[in-house]
């Protein structure tokens, strides 16, 4: 049973902030991910939990696990023991379409996702919610589907498997037995109690919540985590759980979801939470999309990535190569080596350039010129993918059908 | 965008010898032949290539050396069908010359950075041979001396080869692809004109997205269905088509196996492999798989009932 030590978080300017909506760094320092999992009361993904997914999976963990990118847990550990006994989980996972074009942060759960699928043999859903943004961006109705099918696309180009994967947009799909737990949701969840987790006050945000279907808007991201949502797929399954990885801000959201699916008579959804994926010039918390130097694209090209590594990437090598190859980088802060923990799979050679890198041995640019290789790989990889995703094939994975084959 | 003079600039710099025919513009060898007799040096036939990750080679021999492509693609480590002629959009994108106007001083571009240059040994026995400066109403005439020296000021090295080696097997166990190493580390994407524009504006202007009318914002949807990139439609059969896809794979295997291979112990090598190529392949077929449902899911929603 987990404690959820504080609903609220404090919005204190001296403090870190990190909510849904902003994300920022005490003193424009770095992310203290300790105190952050301290605040929101989650647990943190150990070794010996690593050891049990390999264990389970017959597989080496992914990337991501190995290397604390995913980092924080809600009953992950019950889901793992519910899925040893033979109770299997489906994942669920999703995105607000609000820009056509998609950086690395944006892949990142999509690619642990996908690893999670064929690791344990889940099905999937992703909910597109281009209702929420048609309404807090001031998109058009049509404006924000269309995006949403785009980033269908991206997001299908990543590799998971349509038997086993059920995309649906909330203009599409919300109705249905999906509308009837979105009402019992939002019975549950009082105005004080979704302000107080999501820390708003009660001036500042008041219009946004007044507004009657935005209460339901904000139970929206829970609904999808009860199997009963979705008649066509787990019909009878109604204590089938959810894991839902996702980053650490939006913890908030499925906390809300935690507190009110044991009163609707559903299992709680289990959370595996990742942080931020650092933008290319360190200043801020995350990679944004209003900033485009601040993130290699899907869409960049391999010239593209070559100059926004060389001239943005934050290095922690020193000024000059003399001091450089006497002092070593600073690793802690140096952008491409991070960027590299991301995405170079192979642990030892990774070790080797941290070691080399921050003893002097090695210079940034030879780590700049690595990390070149291995994003410019996994972009062109991704854009033949993408390149091969029709709208037939999206109508596919958006068709409302049974999965007969999702656990397999 | 160089400027063929600049060309001339830099022999006069260097004070490499040479002679300048101007002539009406050309594209074959047979029509430069017309303006600039033989007797002013060796005229050179001019390929520009690409493989199949997007990696650029201009091939610059003489008219009469047979340049085999399948020996080539093997040579280079590329397997049998590794290596075509590249699409024109990259002879603008990357050389900055138009058709007809291949020339090793292409290089000398920062766009070309990544071609990798390769040229005929023969050319070392002729006084002096004969290559477009840039332009195609041009022809100049130096001897290897001159084109090496030209190369090194500009960061290159010169690489003769003998393109007419032809072993056989060309490659195999007790032969590895001699010409692997001139394989550039880095490729280079030449998207196709009317799409790049547009997916400059979505990277770039994504401050406004949101506000950016349907009409001006970009297609990368386009990419799936449009048949002009040589990149998308080849990606397009790899899933489609049973054969491509098992070539994709084995070449892919091929290569592995070719740069890796060298002295491994088999056991070693097989892990090898199977670390490399595990997640690609499981890549690829699962979107040959979502491929294949797609095609069933879509001809049935297009199915007649069964009369009753």
């Amino acid at each position: 049973m987990d404690v959820d030590k504080k609903d609220s978080i404090a919005s204190d300017s001296s403090d870190q902030v990190v909510n849904p909506w902003e994300v920022s760094a005490k003193d424009g320092g770095k992310i203290d991910y300790d105190k952050l999992i301290d605040q929101f009361g989650c647990q943190r993904l150990d070794a010996s939990l690593i050891d049990r997914v390999q264990r389970l999976t017959s597989r080496q963990p992914h990337v991501f696990l190995r290397r604390g990118v995913f980092f924080a847990h809600r009953d992950f550990n019950e889901v793992l023991d519910a899925y040893e006994r033979g109770d299997k989980f489906y994942l669920y996972t999703g995105r607000g379409p609000s820009s056509e074009a998609l950086h690395l942060g944006h892949l990142i759960p999509f690619m642990f996702t996908k690893y999670l699928q064929e690791a344990f043999k889940v099905p999937l859903v992703i909910q597109l919610t281009d209702d929420e943004k048609c309404m807090w961006k001031n998109l058009s109705v049509e404006e924000s589907q269309r995006l949403a099918r785009e980033n269908a696309k991206d997001i299908i180009a990543c590799g998971f498997d349509v038997t086993k994967t059920f995309i649906f947009s909330d203009f599409d799909y919300v109705g249905g037995a999906f509308y009837k737990n979105m009402v019992k949701v939002a019975k549950c969840v009082t105005l004080n109690k979704a302000m107080g987790i999501f820390g708003f006050s009660g001036e500042d945000h008041i219009g946004k919540l007044s507004f009657p279907p935005v209460q339901a808007c904000l139970s929206v991201p829970a609904v999808p985590s009860f199997p009963s949502s979705f008649p066509h797929l787990f019909p009878g399954k109604d204590k089938l759980r959810c894991l839902i990885p996702c980053a650490i801000d939006q913890d908030p959201y499925f906390r809300m979801t935690r507190d009110v699916a044991p009163r609707l008579g559903y299992s709680k959804p289990a959370l595996i939470e990742s942080s931020f994926f650092p933008a290319l010039q360190a200043k801020n918390g995350k990679m944004s999309a209003s900033d485009p130097n601040s993130a290699i694209y899907v869409t960049d090209t391999a010239k593209e990535i070559k100059n926004k590594i060389n001239r943005y990437a934050f290095s922690g090598g020193q000024d000059s190569i003399e001091k450089h190859r006497e002092i070593g980088a600073n690793l802690e802060v140096d952008i491409p080596v991070k960027y590299l923990s991301f995405f170079l799979d192979d642990d030892t050679e990774l070790e080797h350039i941290k070691k080399e890198y921050g003893e002097g041995r090695m210079l940034t640019g030879e780590v700049k010129k690595r990390l070149t290789e291995v994003l410019t790989e996994m972009v062109e990889r991704h854009r033949m993918a993408r390149a091969a995703v029709t709208d037939e094939m999206v109508d596919a994975f958006m068709a409302v059908r049974p999965l007969p084959s999702m656990f397999e | 965008v160089c400027n063929y003079r600049i060309i001339f600039w830099i022999f006069q710099e260097l004070q490499i010898d040479y002679s300048k025919y101007e002539h009406p513009p050309v594209l074959t060898v047979e029509e430069q032949a017309k303006y600039v007799s033989s007797s002013e040096g060796a005229l050179s036939k001019n390929l520009f290539l690409k493989d199949k990750k997007n990696r650029y080679y201009i091939v610059s021999a003489m008219t009469d050396t047979k340049v085999d492509m399948k020996v080539l693609s093997q040579r280079l480590g590329l397997g049998k069908g590794g290596i075509r002629m590249a699409p024109e959009e990259a002879l603008s994108e990357l050389l900055q010359v138009s058709l007809g106007c291949v020339t090793p001083f292409a290089v000398v571009n920062e766009s070309a950075r990544d071609v990798s240059l390769l040229l005929d040994q023969k050319f070392k026995n002729q006084t002096r041979c004969i290559f477009h400066p840039l332009s195609n109403d041009v022809s100049v005439s130096l001897n290897t001396l001159g084109l090496d020296k030209f190369l090194q000021s500009i960061g290159r090295d010169s690489v003769y080869i003998d393109l007419e080696v032809n072993a056989n097997p060309v490659v195999g166990k007790d032969q590895p692809p001699d010409l692997a190493v001139y394989v550039p580390s880095n490729s280079v994407v030449v998207p196709e004109l009317p799409t790049k524009t547009a997916s400059i504006q979505t990277a770039s202007k994504n401050v406004s997205a949101e506000k950016t009318k349907p009409v001006a914002s970009a297609k990368p949807s386009k990419l799936a269905g449009n048949g002009k990139s040589a990149v998308e439609d080849s990606a397009l059969l790899v899933f489609k088509n049973p054969e491509k896809f098992v070539e994709e794979i084995l070449d892919k295997t091929t290569a592995l196996l070719l740069s890796e291979g060298k002295g491994e112990n088999v056991e070693a090598l097989a892990e090898t492999f199977r670390k490399r190529l595990t997640s690609e392949f499981t890549h690829l077929a699962v979107m040959y798989k979502n491929t294949a449902y797609s095609q069933g899911f879509y001809a049935g929603t297009q199915s007649q009932p069964k009369r009753p």
